[in-house]
């Protein structure tokens, strides 16, 4: 193929980013809003990079105290015994059942930091302005988008173990201090993924279907 | 403004200009250039959407109302229902997780079907008024932060932990929870919002379609 593929951007359109309908800004410096449904148009979302690195690192700071810092403590009259996410898991192996135990580890541990080292990956080659794996880099993207929020697994679990063990003072579970710093590393992935723009992937070229295989 | 015809889209993903052509039912188009879908032969989405999101609020009403389980240990009793376990993180100084865990296991997906509800009911008779179209982009934004499975297999591991300390008892909240988790997929799969748009009053008060006589050139310029 020849030449550049048509893209919104190269002719001058604006695709709406709440209803999709195709327009054509008003003007350089202010775009205007869509006549459809009033949404701000852009050609891209704005400040993508930036924010995006911004939240990335955000969660990425919470994401240590999530893990070190108590999610439960169980309160018996002998002892009071606080464990953190990983030792959730490990009771979980222990138990016998190592299917919820890996589901557990996946979504509090596999999910956060893959989709932090995968955000950090696309930032970085769009940077590069990489032209290179488009198609999986844009695949690995609407990934991320929908995994995310099976990290708040770990927050449910904690949440009704508490309502539920309320024997005191024979046994009791009462949440930690780790539990709020969890749900800011879910919330502030989810924002990232939001923020980055995949079209930026591919305004640095690799233009042509299967162009990578 | 000059706009476009409403068959030709830019892929969200990599914003290259395609025509959507007509689709059978079942049918998906999807990005030449990344694989996107972009729009699915949904034939009578408005209704079959209507009826499940009917069904999803009286679920979701029934899965809030009844306990989730009961557990008994030490000659006592205690159960929770979704909010219970609000009340209870509340009551333990969680107020951040307390909070979130209502937004996200209650607030969102109530709103979620009721605002999906809503913008179908307003769609029957178009054109439907401008608000239909803000509440149609609140829906999704709920839809996102709805997190009603995640919190199925959040009560299902919480229960397995459970299990080994004291005899657990399921309750109907619990069957209704995952019954929501089903209705909740199935209309969020059969929701087409390419439907809906077309049939929501124009914000600038004036184009409608189906006549673009000044982006049917545009349009042909760009291809």
């Amino acid at each position: 193929m020849t030449g550049a593929l048509p893209t919104g951007a190269r002719a001058g359109i604006a695709s709406c980013a709440a209803c999709g309908l195709l327009s054509r800004p008003a003007g350089p410096g202010n775009a205007g809003s869509c006549p459809r449904c009033g949404e701000p148009l852009a050609f891209r979302r704005r400040d993508a990079v930036q924010r995006t690195w911004a939240l990335v690192i955000a969660a990425a700071i919470c994401y240590l105290p999530a893990n070190t810092l108590p999610v439960m403590t169980t309160i018996t009259l002998k002892s009071s015994e606080p464990s953190t996410i990983i030792g959730g898991v490990v009771d979980l192996y222990e138990a016998g059942s190592w299917v919820l135990a890996s589901i557990v580890l996946i979504a509090s541990v596999v999910i956060p930091l893959g989709k932090l080292g995968a955000l950090a990956y696309l930032l970085a080659t769009v940077r590069h302005r990489s032209g290179r794996r488009n198609r999986e880099r844009t695949r690995l993207y609407r990934l991320l988008k929908t995994v995310g929020r099976w990290s708040m697994l770990d927050v449910f679990v904690a949440t009704y173990v508490v309502a539920l063990i309320r024997f005191q003072p024979f046994l009791s579970v009462t949440p930690g201090p780790g539990v709020p710093f969890f749900a800011a590393v879910v919330i502030l992935t989810i924002f990232a993924a939001d923020a980055f723009d995949p079209r930026l992937i591919w305004d640095s070229g690799g233009e042509t279907r299967g162009e990578d295989d | 403004m000059a706009y476009l015809p409403t068959d030709i889209v830019a892929c969200p993903d990599c914003d290259l200009l395609e025509r959507i052509p007509p689709l059978p039912p079942g049918g998906t188009a999807r990005c030449a250039r990344c694989g996107r879908a972009l729009a699915a032969g949904k034939p009578g989405s408005i209704d079959r959407t209507t009826a499940l999101a009917a069904a999803a609020l009286i679920v979701f009403l029934l899965a809030n109302a009844e306990p989730l389980m009961e557990l008994s240990a030490a000659g006592r009793e205690t159960t929770t229902t979704i909010l219970g376990g609000v009340r209870e993180m509340w009551r333990q100084g969680e107020r951040a997780s307390s909070v979130l865990v209502a937004l996200f296991a209650v607030a969102a997906p109530g709103l979620h079907i009721g605002f999906t509800l809503a913008v179908l009911l307003a769609a029957r008779r178009p054109p439907a008024p401008r608000w239909v179209g803000d509440m149609l982009r609140w829906a999704e934004v709920y839809g996102l932060w709805s997190m009603v499975e995640v919190m199925m297999l959040g009560i299902l591991v919480s229960l397995v932990k459970i299990a080994s300390l004291a005899a657990v008892t399921p309750g109907a909240g619990l069957y209704a929870v995952g019954a929501l988790v089903f209705l909740l997929a199935a209309m969020s799969a059969s929701f087409d919002p390419r439907e809906v748009w077309p049939r929501v009053r124009w914000r600038n008060g004036a184009g409608q379609p189906p006549s673009f006589p000044e982006a049917a050139g545009a349009a042909g310029g760009e291809r």
